[in-house]
């Protein structure tokens, strides 16, 4: 006991505090109360992942009773709704990868083109009005996306290639890939503006133009966030629903050539679900059997991003 | 250093200036391509739809003929969806959001739950039309209702307003919640008179950038197992006969705005294109207005704070 609390206790005992500075013991336990409310509100993300996880398997658990794992992972025909019903999940994941592979391919260039002009090129006014810009692009429905590649984008293909069907991938990857430029450069620049001035003040020093210190300094820097964010837009991709449902058409079709049409696992589940399926039947079972494809095909992107995030992370 | 590698040298920075000249004229390129992007759907949404915008189609409801159909039934569940997930979102989302910032404690219990939140904003919007579909229709019996759409938009925005709030929050100097504490404040009477005050206008952007993104989702509720088709609207409360209760429009069938373009835009005739076009339209309007809405206050909000 030191010297201080001696004196605290001697005093205590010489004048008892007032009633108004006793412990209320009534305000302690409301305090208690609403932090265990405030505590079960953030553990609702908790329940809500648990219930996801609960939820597909239970599901797709019954389904496997049904159709062996190895029909599910090898077949090449998928027909869940017809007499002769085959559920090869390739037939889905090839629609799924050929789309994403196309929308990647148009999001990557152009939302790294757009983040280093962004960062390391563009006057002040200029980003400050094209970042609002892009978040508002990235905001619009996905249904309008899907409306503006069947209806806009494929018939201007069309006058390019002939032979294109009304429903096929290419366009609906397109018009995907322009839906996730903005999630891709505004990440992107993200991590290239959060590289010290430093770097680039030293290379400018060196005599290196702008496009050789984004390249060889600021690109090299910020290559965890990069990544993270491609892979954020590869995840994007493949989560994606309404474009793919609307524009490239939903015949499930093993194929990796963006030409033609095909389903998806996203589109396939908006296709049942549009329909009227009892519950409990082996139709509505397989959309969970699909979505839990889906949800470990996202769940690997996301931990791919991690860990680039985690291995790859410069600490200034 | 002799001419000839002078010269050589002024090439190599020549060549070297060009190259950076040509990537910034690159980044212009790429932006005018998402620009015009953006002008080319508009404007055909614009050119193909304006002429179908008027009163009656604000206020038919769909029909077998297109000059006849409307958004009626789709606009009216729109509104009643946004008002259950606002409702459910914006008090769990602040509370999370203030629990994570103010009361967590550092242990494996808080890491789990910012894992989550992070993870959850990751998942496709499918799945949580899964979920609901299993838990919200068949488990809990809610039905393909407007409470369920609503409940499955909440979730889905959860992750976005409890980021927003967190944000606002972290903002708020440090100070501000010294004072408080050492008035003799409890933590919640910093927190109700202070912290969610002054962090009330981040949140606000938050939510409606939430709000802007669940008015769009499209798939979710086809999965829930909206309508496509539906020419009637929720009965208003303590109105018809046998007079409806207060709450019984959440348990009312409904269509939301995508779900009839969807509907439109999958038909042949080129009629209902252009009925998919004024819904898309409409639709694009609102996102447009909530998202520049948020982007203004964020903008007013950076330039007027001095703490």
């Amino acid at each position: 006991m030191n010297s201080y609390e001696a004196t605290a206790g001697r005093l205590d005992v010489m004048s008892p505090p007032s009633d108004r500075l006793k412990i209320d013991h009534t305000r302690h336990i409301k305090e208690r109360l609403i932090e265990a409310i405030l505590f079960l509100a953030a553990f609702v993300s908790v329940f809500t992942t648990t219930a996801i996880v609960y939820i597909l398997i239970r599901e797709s658990w019954v389904f496997f009773q049904h159709v062996p794992l190895v029909d599910f992972l090898f077949d090449t025909q998928w027909t869940p709704l017809f007499e002769d019903a085959h559920y090869g999940i390739m037939v889905l994941l090839s629609g799924t990868i050929t789309s994403s592979m196309v929308a990647v391919l148009v999001a990557i260039p152009l939302g790294t083109v757009i983040a280093v002009y962004l960062s390391e090129f563009a006057p002040f006014s200029v980003r400050e009005i094209a970042k609002p810009f892009l978040e508002l692009l990235g905001g619009i429905p996905t249904i309008i996306y899907g409306y503006f590649a069947l209806l806009f984008l494929t018939p201007l293909l069309q006058n390019v290639f002939p032979g294109l069907p009304g429903f096929n991938l290419l366009s609906a990857g397109i018009v995907m890939g322009i839906m996730i430029i903005p999630y891709v450069a505004s990440l992107s620049e993200d991590a290239m503006r959060a590289v010290p001035m430093a770097l680039r003040e030293g290379s400018y020093a060196t005599g290196a133009t702008r496009l050789q210190t984004a390249l060889r300094v600021v690109i090299p820097s910020a290559i965890s966030g990069i990544a993270s964010a491609y892979i954020l837009g590869i995840s994007r991709a493949v989560g994606e629903t309404m474009i793919l449902a609307v524009a490239g058409g939903m015949q499930p079709n093993l194929t990796f050539n963006p030409a033609e049409p095909g389903a998806t696992i996203t589109s396939f589940i908006v296709q049942v679900a549009l329909g009227d399926l009892p519950h409990g039947s082996i139709g509505y079972q397989t959309i969970f059997a699909a979505g839990l494809t889906l949800m470990l095909l996202t769940l690997v992107f996301n931990l791919i991003g991690f860990y680039m995030r985690k291995k790859y992370r410069e600490v200034y | 250093m002799n001419q000839q590698e002078l010269q050589a040298l002024r090439a190599m920075i020549a060549t070297h200036k060009r190259w950076d000249y040509m990537f910034g004229v690159l980044g212009i390129l790429a932006l005018m391509l998402a620009l015009m992007t953006f002008v080319a759907l508009f404007a055909d949404m614009a050119v193909n739809g304006l002429g179908r915008i008027n009163v009656d189609f604000l206020t038919s409801f769909p029909s077998r003929r297109a000059a006849n159909a409307g958004i009626l039934s789709a606009w009216v569940g729109s509104v009643l969806v946004m008002l259950v997930t606002a409702c459910a979102a914006v008090p769990l989302g602040v509370a999370a959001g203030v629990y994570l910032e103010e009361y967590a404690p550092k242990n494996w219990v808080t890491d789990i739950i910012e894992i989550n939140v992070t993870n959850l904003a990751g998942v496709p919007s499918i799945i949580y039309g899964l979920l609901a579909l299993g838990l919200f229709v068949y488990t809990f019996g809610l039905g393909q209702s407007i409470l369920t759409a609503g409940l499955t938009l909440a979730l889905l925005i959860l992750p976005i307003v409890i980021v927003a709030t967190r944000e606002a929050i972290r903002a708020i100097p440090q100070i501000i919640r010294e004072g408080a504490y050492a008035c003799g404040a409890t933590t919640w009477q910093v927190v109700s008179d202070h912290i969610v005050p002054y962090s009330s206008a981040g949140i606000l952007t938050g939510v409606i950038i939430g709000m802007a993104r669940a008015i769009g989702e499209t798939a979710p509720i086809i999965t829930v197992g909206a309508l496509t088709f539906i020419a009637f609207l929720p009965t208003a409360p303590f109105a018809g006969d046998p007079p409806a209760g207060l709450f019984d429009w959440l348990f009312a069938p409904f269509t939301v705005m995508p779900i009839q373009m969807f509907n439109w835009t999958s038909r042949p005739e080129a009629a209902f294109l252009n009925n998919a076009a004024a819904a898309g339209l409409i639709l694009v309007l609102m996102t447009l207005t909530m998202n520049g809405l948020a982007i203004w206050l964020r903008y007013r909000l950076r330039k007027n704070i001095k703490w």
